[in-house]
């Protein structure tokens, strides 16, 4: 079941719509990241809704998906995991860290605008290199 | 009560056919949706297990009673190569397959029993088992 990835703006969302195998999680993540480059986005969503289940090696798929996704330049968070996912995630171990997490579609698109913000060079990693003299910020 | 259902496991589309059924079977027994999330979860991480170190075995997924107590059990059975040290596979974030490690241990800290039955050359058998909790 290949998930389909959408491009808003400067940003791309990937819906996973049914429960995902190994490989179908692997597809995402190369699909994701060759995509960014692909469409210079500044921000990934990943949608993860309809995932009954978030087990070790999806959670390390997100969170790969995270991080090399930043190494390309662009802030990914997921968004939409159920009660019962974070539950039995936390039952098992399993974290997210390091990686931004929000309750729905709505709210991503929200915290991508926050991070992303700044225009040309205005990456994330961008914003924590503004020298001090910057505009005041929070 | 009598009825199991054995699930093979040989590719990664099985692991998501195993978790889906572990979760049907743990709504029949009466467990709370997350319960099952749970429950689906741990099965997925033994499924896991036998495709990556095994390639392939078989799941067989039973209701179970004991006295008043509704449960789940899960038996994982597959002829690989065996566990060399169960201790340190029971140990979270120890892998020999570039694995987050999680799978053993994880699997035995969503259930309520967890056992280990491996041996080197023949095979491994899991078997774990989850009991409602008393009302």
């Amino acid at each position: 079941m290949e998930v389909p990835i959408l491009r808003q703006g400067q940003y791309l969302i990937a819906s996973i719509q049914s429960a995902l195998t190994d490989a179908d999680l692997s597809h995402l993540r190369e699909a994701l990241i060759a995509q960014v480059g692909r469409s210079r986005c500044r921000g990934v969503i990943v949608d993860v809704t309809a995932l009954d289940v978030m087990d070790s090696f999806a959670v390390r798929t997100l969170r790969d998906i995270a991080h090399m996704a930043r190494l390309r330049g662009a802030e990914t968070v997921i968004v939409g995991i159920q009660p019962d996912v974070a539950f039995a995630m936390v039952q098992l171990g399993l974290t997210l860290k390091g990686v931004a997490t929000v309750l729905d579609l709505e709210e991503g698109l929200a915290f991508l605008d926050g991070r992303t913000k700044g225009g040309l060079g205005g990456g994330a990693f961008d914003k924590s290199r503004r020298p001090p003299s910057g505009p005041p910020r929070g | 009560m009598g009825d199991e259902l054995r699930l093979p496991i040989a590719a990664d589309v099985d692991v998501v056919e195993a978790r889906q059924q572990g979760r049907a079977l743990a709504a029949v027994a009466g467990f709370s949706s997350g319960e099952q999330t749970v429950i689906a979860a741990a099965i997925s991480e033994i499924a896991r297990n036998i495709l990556m170190y095994a390639k392939k075995g078989e799941i067989t997924l039973s209701l179970v009673q004991n006295g008043d107590r509704q449960g789940v059990s899960i038996v994982a059975v597959d002829q690989g190569p065996g566990i060399p040290d169960i201790e340190r596979a029971m140990q979270y974030g120890y892998s020999t397959s570039h694995g987050v490690g999680a799978g053993l241990p994880g699997a035995k800290r969503l259930m309520d029993e967890f056992e280990v039955d491996s041996v080197v050359g023949h095979g491994t058998t899991i078997t774990m088992k989850k009991w409602r909790r008393a009302i």
